[in-house]
């Protein structure tokens, strides 16, 4: 009994240091956003309890109502844009190393090390070639096609996609080497008894590959999800804060941060409606992440 | 005896130190500019000379940074006891939060204060003056004396002279405008410069702010128009350009024109010292028409209202509104000095900017409509992005203006 007490303290006094830690600096931000906003705000003062108001004006006034849903439309573009192309092409990445292709490992490494960069340094670098007469259109105009230049991150129909493309080119080597390791986990000897049953290799692939790495697929998934919903930096060093321009970069972290810090140019904070942004950005990942946790665990596959 | 006369003695000299203790202040003094600290702290020498006992602490933090920083100490209770404080909206913050100390009884040399930078340091909520103004900028358009006479080019006066110029510099090959529309911010300085002797400068400002017209105005939609007719002249893919390569457009002798504030000066010389540029006002529709330009201040040192040397704190303040501070910002951090009558005769350049702010009307977007959100000017950034880029109107982008300003400016709900 005594042993057991003991034990029981040695074990909290292990975890409180990562306790202490996690509650002072996730949950009690967390808790403190939702609590700010449920108040008005006189500037930086807390002023009157106001309910769920900040929420109705986040989502049925003027100007945040706008603002709000052409944020979130960018974030959507960011996901299907990233789960197709980013998870597609990290998908085939990883099932052609996984074959063993000549210099497999040379290229294994040359794909993952974007993915070590700063993503500061990234953004900024790639806001360098994409100016006007930066290193793309230099390119362009080498190979003899100077009218395919464009303001890569200047043009409203442009911008997101150029800033999704830079990241995908961060990022694609994560997917990659996780679908990799998930794939040379598939039992040697299914895919050896399948061969054996003459199946091309398209049908190893989609029957048996694929359905033996649902898990992995989930956790790019949740991480594209969350990914999308939080992208912040890659915009900021690359458009900077306002959505420029025009707001088609804009995105829910970017308005949260004017919204709820202000700036020179956007106006004085409004701390209130910033926290019902932030919490409202919270809600939103954790639903999106507990929906594809539970469609897409139905579709795992037991041996 | 003798120990009671020690004691004696031992009772004044404590009384005596504590007597130079007590006449000792220091003042904590904070300010968004740590590329002048070393200037700033001979400054403050000057100042701890006059004033025996006072002492100032400096210290700085970086610009983008700077506000978080001090609203975090103001609401803690420890903010400095003087401080370097934005102007217009970004002072109502810290105003309206009760962190700032009316000045207007402290400091009496604020009356002689021109009413361009005073407003910066007035709050629109209680009329009084928070903070002692230090700098003001104006905005014009910079041009290259070289290229000038090159192309035997004249300064010109009227819109039309401008375009032609511009069309002269293309032809030669030189970048007509260096000025591009990546960040909206320097499209709202192209505005603010060649606007308003379009829209109608003060008659308009005065209007508009007082709700008797709007910015569906045609006198503003008009001089937006002007504004598009600078797109020929404008980079290659300016869309894409950023102000960084504006500048270094300009600097390195590769565009003839910059269209910008009086603050680029410092920045154009210390690159490029033989860059010989000239300066002229926004022109004119007729020769002979007055040439406004648009003119706001730069920002305020405020005392902290909670503050426990506020007799030590206003000394400090009277020192930056007087003539030796002025002089200061002129010649040694380059900047058109808010102190009445200080000495620009060491100074050519600002002596000119001095002269162009003879018919000035303030910024619109930042001196009216910068309290709220969304502000005039973050309206004005974006939908000018989408104007200049040809994806709205000029009708669109005024009516995005007016419906924006529209969701809190009571003048503008009226109708």
């Amino acid at each position: 009994m005594h042993k057991k007490n003991s034990e029981k303290l040695w074990i909290a006094f292990f975890v409180s240091p990562a306790m202490a830690i996690v509650v002072s600096i996730i949950l009690l931000p967390l808790f403190m956003s939702l609590f700010n906003s449920l108040f008005s705000w006189r500037q930086l003062i807390r002023d009157e309890f106001v309910g769920l108001e900040n929420f109705r004006r986040v989502f049925f006034t003027e100007p945040y109502k706008t603002r709000f849903s052409n944020a979130i439309g960018n974030n959507a573009t960011w996901l299907g844009v990233t789960m197709l192309v980013q998870n597609t092409l990290g998908l085939a990445m990883g099932y052609f190393l996984s074959r063993r292709i000549r210099g497999s490992e040379f290229y294994k490494r040359i794909i993952f090390i974007p993915v070590l960069f700063s993503i500061v340094a990234v953004g900024f670098l790639w806001g360098l070639y994409l100016k006007p007469n930066g290193l793309l259109n230099g390119f362009l105009k080498l190979i003899g096609s100077p009218e395919m230049a464009r303001a890569w991150l200047g043009d409203e129909k442009l911008a997101t996609f150029s800033i999704i493309a830079v990241n995908i080119w961060r990022w694609v080597g994560f997917p990659s080497l996780v679908f990799l390791a998930a794939i040379d986990s598939v039992p040697t000897e299914c895919l050896e008894a399948a061969w054996m049953d003459g199946a091309k290799d398209r049908t190893v692939f989609f029957r048996i590959i694929l359905p033996l790495i649902v898990p992995s697929i989930l956790i790019i998934t949740v991480l594209t999800i969350v990914g999308s919903l939080n992208v912040f930096e890659q915009i900021y060093t690359m458009a900077g804060l306002d959505g420029s321009p025009n707001y088609s970069t804009d995105t829910i972290g970017t308005l949260f941060y004017r919204t709820g810090f202000g700036s020179v140019d956007s106006g004085n904070p409004e701390i209130g409606v910033g926290s019902a942004i932030g919490v409202i950005i919270y809600f939103l990942t954790l639903a999106a992440s507990l929906v594809s946790i539970m469609s897409l665990g139905k579709q795992e596959v037991e041996l | 005896m003798r120990i009671k006369r020690i004691a004696i003695l031992a009772l004044v000299a404590t009384l005596a130190l504590g007597n130079v203790f007590a006449q000792k202040t220091e003042l904590n003094f904070w300010t968004w500019r740590p590329e002048d600290t070393e200037k700033y702290q001979a400054l403050l020498a000057s100042f701890e000379k006059q004033n025996p006992g006072v002492t100032v602490k400096i210290s700085a933090f970086k610009n983008t940074e700077y506000n978080t920083i001090l609203s975090a100490a103001l609401a803690g209770g420890s903010g400095p006891d003087v401080f370097q404080s934005r102007a217009y909206g970004g002072l109502e913050t810290f105003a309206q939060s009760g962190y700032l100390e009316p000045l207007d009884a402290w400091v009496p040399e604020l009356k002689g204060f021109d009413k361009a930078p005073l407003g910066g340091a007035t709050s629109i909520k209680d009329g009084k003056v928070y903070g002692v103004p230090f700098a003001s900028q104006t905005l014009f358009v910079f041009y290259n004396k070289a290229i000038y006479k090159e192309l035997g080019l004249k300064v010109p006066e009227t819109w039309d002279q401008f375009l032609a110029n511009l069309a002269a510099c293309k032809k030669a090959g030189y970048q007509a405008l260096a000025n591009g529309g990546k960040e909206g911010w320097t499209l709202e300085v192209m505005m603010g410069s060649l606007a308003p002797n379009f829209y109608g400068a003060n008659d308009f400002f005065q209007a508009v702010v007082a709700g008797k017209t709007n910015f569906q105005d045609p006198r503003f939609k008009g001089a937006m128009d002007k504004l598009k007719e600078l797109t020929p002249y404008m980079p290659d893919l300016f869309m894409g350009v950023s102000y960084t390569d504006m500048q270094a457009s300009f600097i390195n002798e590769m565009a003839a024109h910059f269209v910008g504030g009086s603050f680029e000066a410092g920045y154009f010389s210390s690159q490029n010292p033989k860059l010989d540029f000239g300066i002229f006002a926004g022109p004119v529709a007729k020769a002979g028409d007055p040439r406004h330009v648009s003119v706001y201040a730069d920002g305020n040192f405020s005392m902290n209202s909670g503050s426990k040397k506020k007799d030590a704190a206003a000394k400090l303040l009277k020192f930056f509104a007087s003539k030796e501070t002025g002089n200061f910002f002129i010649n040694e951090l380059k900047q058109v000095s808010a102190v009445p009558g200080a000495d620009t005769s060491k100074s050519p350049y600002i002596k000119e900017v001095l002269s162009l702010q003879k018919f000035n009307t303030p910024y619109i977007f930042l001196v009216g409509f910068r309290y709220n959100q969304p502000t005039g000017s973050a309206l004005f950034q974006s939908a000018a992005q989408g104007f200049f880029a040809g994806t709205l109107s000029s009708a669109d982008l005024c009516k995005q203006i007016q419906d924006g300003i529209a969701t809190y400016y009571a003048p503008f709900q009226k109708k």
